[in-house]
């Protein structure tokens, strides 16, 4: 693997970071004076325990919150200036839970990704139509893009909001918890995909709950706790027994992952030792 | 097949249905026209529209019957309109102006003025003080029920579980007002409460259509955004729409459509709620939509009204009074199928 990601974070002018930044929901801090830089072009994974601020970052990076101090920064600017439109041909999101309209089909609603690019004056044109054929490609949904999105299963209607993201066509796209619900096939088609969109060069931030899956597929791996980034850096240089003790308390032993050489984490069972 | 053509198609099919209908609800309209005690036919009616008849049918026609037809064309559609936005803000269609209150509340204004009003003067209370009472009645329920729900933002369950709560509350309160009045306003404040259009001239129809020629383009220019939010608010927000302020504008023009017909006509309900869905379903669009309901309000409301005049004659039912009943057979309808096939 050769991208920008293996090169140490910061040192090129990274497009979205985060300065001193700060934020929760109402007086509950949840995130702490973060620093935190996605290496362009990476697939950055964030970990933690539940409650850690995972989300709330995330959530954060694109807007959803606002810092209650400090800033999120898109090529140097602050978000928080960057009209609502703009930010969105920019950054894409998938979020935990989305509402399928009622009788809306899969092609219906992936086009409603290309909803940033159009405005009063700009109508539907050829490279949206290649926008979503591509999204409905990428996602293998071709066959099923006349279907109505209530009467599939979760793995597809997962994959309808994917392509809706993509769709969208933002070279960053972050995903909330993307493989929730969904059973382990559909978990490793998802993160495939996640895989092969970053080496086509975009930028990929997603929140993970398996440590290994994260382990596997980031490029970048931040880890935090209590609202603030405990390591990061590529996960063969973090994912240790004593960062595991550290931010989930649990004790684990690290090995080489037998399919890829990289850290695989066995957690400690001991009930059953 | 493009993409972009098949999405046409749905556009179109939604287009045919607005058109159509629309064409249904003003033929209907017209040929209601001639319905009535006074024994006029459609050859009279002609000469009335065209200025060729004589003084008495002029009036019968003109400046009786025909703005009250307008008025149940337009006011159905206002009402559908605001019941489109409530259910698209709400996600639900149970969410429409007179299940979360606002109906109640106009009533409840309505009230209060003439109550005041008898205070004072020993009078009823003009039609003008009715209208207003009920228009601040109706806003301030509508306001009340925004502040109860709003936490860090609205919900639509929020908003119909408060919107119930609060005109439960309000409707006991009315009961309790129309026993302490004198018996004669009590019987005309409850004959407006059931909703009518018998008392509809030129000066109740002629705001409400300026009411719509305003309303409609602010409600068309953010229909995108309108659809993009019934996905979530951060769906909607990562695809570039303002959460708050599109259902801000879109809840206050939505309220103040069905604000002018309440405060005319006194509470009409189901058009509302029901049109929206019906609409829906005929046209076979994802999510309700402003125009195709707005013409199915139109449809139900000229009918009802039709209903009113016909049913009973020479005595007129309120039209509140034929749609509270069409709306109860709707109702158990919904929640029938909707348990059946897991969609409403």
């Amino acid at each position: 693997m050769t991208s920008a990601a293996d090169e140490p974070p910061g040192t090129v002018a990274d497009r979205l970071q985060t300065q001193a930044l700060t934020t929760g929901y109402g007086d509950r801090t949840v995130v702490h004076e973060l620093e935190l830089v996605i290496p362009d072009g990476s697939f950055t994974v964030i970990i933690g325990p539940n409650g850690c601020g995972k989300s709330t970052l995330l959530r954060s990076l694109v807007r959803l919150i606002k810092p209650l101090s400090g800033s999120v920064t898109l090529d140097g600017g602050d978000i928080a200036t960057v009209r609502t439109k703009e930010l969105a041909r920019q950054i894409g999101l998938l979020p935990q839970s989305s509402i399928a309209p009622e009788g809306i089909t899969v092609v219906d609603l992936v086009t409603r990704g290309r909803h940033p690019h159009q405005g009063m004056l700009r109508r539907w044109s050829r490279h949206d139509e290649d926008a979503v054929r591509a999204a409905l490609d990428r996602t293998q949904l071709v066959d099923l893009s006349g279907r109505v999105v209530d009467e599939l299963s979760g793995g597809q209607r997962q994959r309808v909001w994917i392509a809706m993201a993509l769709a969208q066509e933002t070279p960053l796209l972050l995903l909330d918890e993307p493989t929730t619900y969904l059973d382990i096939a559909h978990q490793i088609d998802v993160l495939d995909l996640c895989t092969s969109l970053q080496r086509e060069g975009r930028t990929l931030v997603a929140v993970l709950h398996d440590i290994n899956q994260a382990a596997r597929y980031a490029t970048h791996l931040v880890a935090m706790k209590d609202g603030r980034v405990v390591a990061s850096g590529p996960p063969a240089d973090i994912v240790t027994a004593e960062l595991l003790h550290d931010v989930f308390g649990v004790k684990a032993r690290v090995i080489p992952d037998p399919e890829t050489g990289g850290p695989m984490i066995v957690p400690h069972a001991p009930a059953l030792a | 097949m493009r993409i972009g053509a098949l999405s046409l198609r749905l556009e179109v099919r939604a287009l045919i249905w607005t058109v159509g209908v629309t064409l249904v609800a003003i033929a209907i309209g017209l040929w209601s026209l001639t319905v009535g005690s006074a024994g006029l036919g459609a050859a009279d009616v002609f000469d009335a529209l065209s200025g060729r008849a004589d003084a008495s049918t002029t009036r019968i026609v003109v400046e009786w019957r025909l703005p009250r037809i307008v008025f149940a064309l337009l006011g159905g559609a206002a009402l559908a309109i605001g019941g489109c936005v409530f259910q698209s803000v709400t996600r639900n269609p149970l969410g429409s102006p007179d299940i979360i209150g606002f109906s109640t509340g106009a009533y409840t204004g309505a009230l209060l003025v003439s109550l005041l009003a008898a205070g004072s003067a020993g009078n009823t209370g003009s039609a003008l003080n009715t209208s207003l009472g009920a228009l601040a009645g109706g806003l301030l329920t509508g306001a009340v029920v925004y502040l109860f729900a709003y936490r860090r933002g609205v919900t639509g369950m929020r908003i119909i579980v408060v919107g119930i709560g609060v005109s439960l509350f309000l409707g006991a309160f009315n009961t309790w007002v129309l026993t302490v009045m004198r018996r004669e306003q009590a019987l005309s404040a409850a004959s407006w409460g059931a909703g009518s259009l018998n008392e509809i001239a030129w000066t109740h129809t002629i705001p409400l259509l300026v009411g719509l020629v305003i309303a409609l383009p602010i409600l068309l220019s953010l229909q995108e955004g309108m659809r993009m939010l019934e996905m979530g608010d951060d769906t909607g927000r990562a695809l570039g729409v303002g959460a708050e302020p599109v259902r801000g504008i879109l809840l206050l023009v939505g309220i103040a459509l069905v604000a002018l017909v309440t405060a005319s006509a006194g509470p009409i309900a189901f058009v509302a709620l029901a049109a929206p869905q019906l609409a829906m379903r005929a046209a076979r669009t994802p999510g309700v939509r402003l125009l195709p309901s707005a013409a199915f309000g139109a449809l139900l409301l000229v009918i009802g009204d039709l209903i009113a005049r016909t049913v009973i004659a020479p005595a007129q039912l309120p039209v509140g009074v034929v749609t509270l009943c069409l709306g109860g057979a709707y109702l158990v309808w919904l929640l029938a199928t909707h348990g059946r096939n897991g969609r409403p």
